[in-house]
């Protein structure tokens, strides 16, 4: 178990210095810098120690090694385009908001996935199982962001029964939170329907019923317990889902977390916000995947033998 | 068994004159490869009717544009935000620029990133993925754990980077949404050939004097068709999804050039005093990217591929 939790941790922390390392040079290869909006009114002097302040004069090679020592310690440098405050400090303000909105959409995801997964697995009706397989068709396919505008059409402009805006209230969650957890609704539907319904074809829930145990202690003690493991390995994906999700669906509900300061920092050009939040955003789910990996080895002792 | 036994006996029976006999005629017309498939996949309905919808939508953009009476920068001042009628089928947008053609430019642009992206995929995929599992040993193991790597922190951050080092112009998209899809290929054609190499065929022509090159793309990637052919169907969807997504988030193609994600964009933003006019790109994405689900899941179906 160890070794494998060590061999895990070992691949994360080079994939977290791959990207660095790839953030820092496609960041120096775009063309112009960071300060060209403002460069033309001001004077060599002045450019010239705006540039020695973010470090730009030295050569490239030392930038990076100054720049992955900073990193270490957590230090992104300042942002470029809001003066005066740390990359850090922006990340501890926001990162909350975000979260808060991520947990929400995983329970959600969680809760009703596992809820419809059952039901279509254990029902035998069958419009009952076509219906859910059918939306959960649907929702696999169709972009969250997508569905987003639709929600926000009808709740928000149509019916006016919910808030489209910010994250101010419990309710205001309910539109992004369903936006993010969509598609892993869906997900989370198919996996369990598809593994409870081969796990209760096996011996041991036969052996269960027989000796009396009770309907609902056979689906949830014996079914759902041997029916998780694809679901714990989806969570990896799930997240990185998440953050993805998050940096759309916070624009469009203007929700002030790290996804939507990521996006602004692009159209900004605002560099040393760039790094950082990518690395972040990464780091957060090269983290969540390497959890849920051992989580699942755990599970499934299976794992850790064979690929 | 309390039937009467039925007792044959020699009078029963008569022997055929030798021209009544034709053992050797075939009642079933041998089918071709490509036969086949197609008389599989009709039978399934819903990948009929996506790929019915794929014709229409692939026609409808390259013929209404040609003969629209509209370009698609054409603004009519005097018809703002107009409602769909007999000459804007789909309305006009607020600088009264007629909707249906530029959807359908829209079409133009986002199926081409789609299938343009699809077909890097599957050059990238098919040599990475083919060579891995062909070297097979540390050669394969080092690839894999590139992938992994690559893998392991959501994609769009990937995509972003591009973006923003190469600009926002349509070639530029392509690279950025083939940087990470072509994993998912190289996976599964990786998968394909390392269990047809051990085949006899793969072995017979090595025997021949093939050489590796000859083995790989003509025994091996020839008959690996079907998971390849379906993974690609599934791939220009994944395309579309993202140019929407990233216009979505603002950092998208250039604001000119009107693909769907941008007309969502732009629509999106009328949405509390239009909102009639976000319904056309979001259908065109959705049912575009759903047609392709299911003529892939159709595919998949009738070359019998297990995902």
């Amino acid at each position: 178990m160890i070794k494998y939790i060590a061999k895990r941790l070992l691949i994360g922390v080079l994939t977290l210095f791959i990207l660095m390392t790839l953030t820092f040079f496609a960041v120096r290869a775009i063309p112009g810098n960071p300060f060209s909006q403002d460069a033309k009114n001001l004077s060599p002097e002045a450019y010239a120690a705006l540039e020695h302040k973010y470090g730009l004069d030295k050569p490239v090679t030392e930038q990076y090694v100054i720049y992955l020592g900073n990193a270490l310690k957590l230090d992104f440098g300042e942002s470029i385009a809001k003066k005066g405050q740390q990359v850090l400090d922006i990340i501890i303000e926001r990162a909350p908001v975000t979260f808060g909105l991520g947990l929400v959409a995983f329970v959600i995801a969680v809760v009703l996935g596992l809820t419809l997964g059952i039901i279509s697995a254990l029902t035998k009706k069958r419009w009952v199982n076509s219906l859910i397989t059918t939306l959960s068709t649907l929702g696999v396919s169709i972009p969250g962001f997508l569905f987003a505008i639709i929600m926000m059409y009808l709740f928000g402009v149509r019916w006016r029964i919910l808030p489209v805006m910010g994250l101010s209230s419990p309710l205001h969650y309910v539109l992004p939170a369903f936006a993010l957890a969509l598609s892993p609704i869906s997900m989370i539907t198919r996996l369990t329907r598809s593994s409870l319904k081969d796990v209760m074809n096996k011996d041991y829930i036969t052996l269960a019923r027989s000796k009396g145990t009770s309907e609902l202690m056979v689906i949830i003690k014996h079914g759902l317990k041997n029916a998780m493991l694809p679901i714990v390995t989806y969570c990896g994906p799930m997240f990185a889902g998440l953050v993805t999700g998050s940096l759309v669906i916070e624009r469009l509900f203007t929700i002030p977390g790290i996804g939507a300061e990521f996006t602004d920092s692009i159209s900004n050009r605002d560099y040393t916000l760039v790094m950082g939040l990518t690395i972040f955003l990464g780091l957060i789910v090269i983290i969540m995947t390497i959890v849920s990996d051992i989580v699942a080895a755990m599970i499934d002792p299976r794992i850790k033998l064979g690929k | 068994m309390t039937n009467k036994e039925l007792v044959l006996t020699e009078d029963m029976f008569e022997l055929l004159d030798e021209s009544e006999k034709n053992s050797e005629f075939i009642a079933i017309q041998s089918k071709t490869f490509s036969k086949d498939t197609w008389d599989r996949f009709k039978k399934n309905r819903l990948a009929l009717i996506g790929l019915i919808f794929l014709v229409i939508m692939i026609l409808a953009a390259i013929f209404i544009p040609m003969f629209s009476p509209y370009g698609y920068e054409e603004q009519d001042m005097a018809l703002r935000n107009a409602l769909p009628s007999l000459a804007h089928p789909f309305g006009t947008d607020k600088l009264g620029r007629d909707i249906l053609v530029r959807v359908m430019y829209g079409a133009r642009i986002s199926l081409a990133i789609g299938f343009a992206s699809a077909g890097i995929n599957l050059v990238v995929g098919i040599i990475y993925g083919g060579v891995s599992g062909y070297l097979g040993g540390k050669v394969d193991m080092i690839m894999m754990r590139i992938i992994d790597i690559i893998y392991s922190v959501p994609s769009i951050l990937y995509t972003l980077l591009i973006l923003m080092v190469f600009g926002n112009n349509i070639i530029s998209m392509v690279i950025a949404i083939s940087i990470t899809s072509w994993i998912q290929m190289a996976r599964q054609v990786r998968t394909q050939v390392m269990s047809l190499k051990e085949m006899e065929f793969a072995m017979a022509a090595k025997v021949l004097g093939a050489d590796h090159m000859r083995i790989l793309m003509k025994h091996l990637v020839v008959n690996a068709l079907g998971p390849i052919i379906v993974c690609l169907t599934m791939m220009v969807p994944n395309a579309i999804f993202t140019e929407a997504f990233l216009s979505m988030v603002g950092i998208g193609l250039d604001p000119l050039i009107p693909s769907w994600g941008r007309l969502a964009d732009e629509c999106r933003q009328l949405l509390f005093t239009y909102p009639i006019h976000i319904i056309w790109p979001i259908a065109a994405i959705c049912l575009t990217i759903l047609s392709l689900n299911f003529i892939g899941d159709g595919l998949g179906e009738a070359l019998e591929v297990k995902r």
